[in-house]
């Protein structure tokens, strides 16, 4: 039955969100020949109509609903109501996102095995290897053009990346290059290359981004079995006296209330959102939210040790020239204790432009010391930090007690606190990147902390056992066989590495496994 | 009648605007605050002018750089104007921040007190207040965020409409 669907079309697989998880998911079911309704809060803009402005772009795109913070992490105190940067649009934040796309490693699916019992920390083992998940990781790769993978080159090195690297052989790092991007540094897949623009966060113009907008979405909609509803905001789940959920309850874009039936339901709103949709659908027979008989739905709230660092150089550099984050040192990544402390991190290249330079360089920041940083701007060149954070159960994503949004609601109340581990990671990243570009002439450096998340994992985690997570292996709620999740919120830990390509190659995974049990007729 | 606001010293308005280098004097006449040696004005209508001219300098005391002309602080600064014509709360914030901080600051208040250190001295006193907060928070996009000041500042802005860096320098470093 062709698009567009009947809102008592019960037949259907409903996606709510249509982001890395929800766009690939979406399309891959499509392909198959699957019904899908996705159902996205954000409204269709499409990559014409992005913006080279870092605070207009910031208003166009960014999930802005209002959201409040507690916990000790300084993005609570700096910005406590932007726990996150991430997209309110159709692509979710795949039109955001750098385009960084690596494998975790092996060890990170078992990181209760290879860490130990960590205090304070709620360290599991993923349910999957990394070997099961291969063959969708080679998969994803193909889809999304990741460089240095299916006989695509690297992007060419931009001015941040040759200090980047001057520095990496100052100090004796191996793995250092332009990365492994999404991002084509040739015409490929009916999109052109990279014209090193330099406002990728900003969404490509160009396209040559990978972003389910212009990608898995339009392809999905080509085969006639997609329907994207856009500015249709998921309100709740609805389900039966068997405990199966039967329908999608959302605003569209004129504010009134629609319910969609459903045959499966498939939750891929981001981290904030997903549990918060799971909780807030709450009923009597789940008093404590769907699929949450572990209680851990919301919790592990993971967001990776970040922070960055920034350097001034005697002449200029002008960072901000080019792709924002070609550029990585993987020697770090390990999991090395004689460091003190237990995982990895990654260090990549960033840039920010002046207006984000002087809200996020050092928040708060003013007087001659900061302006001083910001008059020598165009000799700056700067990096990321991405490492694997601790899982905690205290740090969660919970609803707030009494503020609501527009539709009656209660909204995220997002609470972090850093680990020990965490703690001690990050040190010793700034540590590396200080020493890093004063082996190369860096007259200052500055240790800059964590932005408001990119990266938002784990609060809807994998488990091997029900009592310890949400969703099995295949993303599958452990509670309802017809309800999955399918974005970052499934990650049973972090890892080292940005988390999209491993998003991508679960949602393949899932389809695959979503259309079997579908043809089997277990749900 | 028109007030010369920065001058302490009795000079007359001629002296300083020839002298140029102690920095442009600001001037209150009737609801605005100018700027005769760089031909700028900026009216200020729910905040008083005498105010609005600190804040100018209040901006600048924040967020110092020495090669920004003081219009880009006035510019910067209209916002609390603004917001106060809209938001009495608001209004009352900045006024009462400001009679404080003339307070704090002595004989001839705050635009008076010669040395930045100094100043900024009494800033770090009330930099947890919701006054200078408020006026922090906002200057740090209002003041940046102003195109005209990017070139200042050796950022080039936006990118696209020139078919981005790959053949406009994105890796002409050659000093390593």
């Amino acid at each position: 039955m062709p698009a567009p669907y009947d809102l008592k079309d019960d037949s259907v697989v409903v996606i709510i969100g249509s982001g890395a998880g929800g766009g690939t998911l979406a399309n891959e079911l499509a392909q198959k020949g699957i019904d899908v309704v996705v159902l996205e809060s954000g409204a269709r803009i499409e990559h014409e109509d992005f913006i080279n402005d870092e605070w207009d772009s910031f208003a166009q795109l960014a999930w802005l609903d209002h959201r409040t913070t507690g916990g000790g992490w300084r993005v609570s105190k700096d910005f406590p109501n932007l726990p996150a940067w991430i997209v309110k649009a159709v692509g979710g934040t795949t039109t955001h996102w750098a385009g960084a796309s690596l494998r975790l490693q092996e060890h990170e699916f078992k990181t209760h095995t290879h860490y130990g019992d960590v205090k304070g920390a709620n360290l599991l083992d993923w349910p999957i290897t990394l070997a099961e998940l291969e063959p969708y990781y080679a998969r994803a790769e193909d889809k999304m053009g990741v460089t240095r993978t299916n006989g695509i080159e690297g992007l060419p090195g931009n001015n941040n990346f040759k200090v980047f690297k001057a520095g990496a052989d100052k100090l004796g790092y191996k793995e250092c290059n332009t990365g492994h991007m999404a991002i084509n540094s040739k015409e490929r897949d009916g999109r052109m290359g990279c014209q090193q623009t330099g406002f990728c966060f900003q969404g490509c113009k160009w396209g040559a981004k990978w972003s389910t907008l212009y990608t898995e979405i339009p392809k999905g909609e080509d085969t006639g079995r997609l329907e994207l509803r856009a500015q249709s905001h998921v309100l709740r789940i609805e389900h039966d006296k068997s405990g199966k959920v039967t329908s999608v309850v959302y605003a569209d874009k004129d504010g009134k209330v629609q319910e969609q039936k459903a045959r499966i339901v498939c939750v891929a709103g981001n981290s904030i959102e997903s549990p918060r949709l799971l909780l807030n659908s709450h009923s009597s027979m789940f008093p404590q939210g769907l699929a949450n008989s572990s209680g851990q739905v919301g919790k592990n709230y993971m967001r990776h040790t970040t922070g960055s660092v920034y350097a001034v150089f005697e002449k200029p550099v002008h960072m901000y020239r080019g792709t924002t984050m070609a550029g990585v040192i993987r020697d770090e990544a390990k999991h090395d204790p004689s460091r003190g402390f237990v995982g990895g991190y990654e260090l990549e290249t960033l840039s920010l432009g002046l207006p984000f330079m002087a809200a996020f360089l050092d928040p708060g920041g003013w007087g001659r010391s900061f302006t001083s940083a910001l008059d020598d701007y165009p000799n700056m060149a700067g990096m990321w930090i991405v490492g694997e954070d601790m899982p905690q159960e205290q740090n969660a994503v919970k609803l707030h007690k009494e503020l609501k949004d527009k539709y009656g609601m209660p909204i995220p109340d997002v609470w972090f606190t850093d680990h020990a581990n965490d703690v001690a990671m990050r040190n010793h990243a700034y540590a590396q990147g200080q020493a890093l570009y004063a082996s190369v002439g860096a007259m200052r450096s500055f240790p800059t902390p964590p932005y408001p998340s990119t990266h938002n994992l784990g609060t809807v985690r994998m488990s091997e056992k029900a009592r310890d997570g949400v969703v099995n292996k295949w993303g599958q709620t452990h509670d309802i066989k017809n309800l999955f999740v399918s974005d970052g919120s499934q990650f049973t830990t972090g890892g080292a590495e940005n988390p999209t390509l491993t998003i991508v190659s679960l949602a393949i995974r899932q389809s695959e496994f979503i259309a079997k049990e579908m043809s089997a007729k277990s749900i | 009648m028109a007030t010369l606001y920065e001058d302490k010293r009795g000079l007359s308005r001629r002296d300083v605007l020839k002298s140029g280098t102690i920095g442009a004097a600001l001037i209150i006449s009737g609801q605005a605050v100018i700027c005769p040696e760089a031909a700028w004005a900026v009216e200020s209508q729910a905040l008083k002018p005498e105010t609005m001219a600190t804040l100018i300098k209040l901006a600048r005391d924040i967020y110092p750089h020495d090669r920004l002309a003081d219009r880009f602080y006035a510019i910067a600064v209209k916002g609390q104007d603004q917001l106060a014509q809209k938001d009495a709360a608001h209004k009352t914030l900045v006024e009462d921040g400001m009679a404080d901080l003339d307070k704090r600051a002595g004989a001839g208040g705050y635009a008076a007190i010669g040395w930045e250190k100094d100043r900024v001295a009494i800033l770090h006193d009330i930099e947890k207040t919701p006054f200078f907060q408020a006026v922090r928070g906002d200057l740090v996009v209002s003041l940046y965020n102003q195109k005209e000041i990017w070139p200042i500042f050796g950022y080039e802005g936006e990118s696209y409409s020139k078919g981005g860096y790959i053949n406009r320098g994105f890796n002409d470093l050659e000093w390593l």
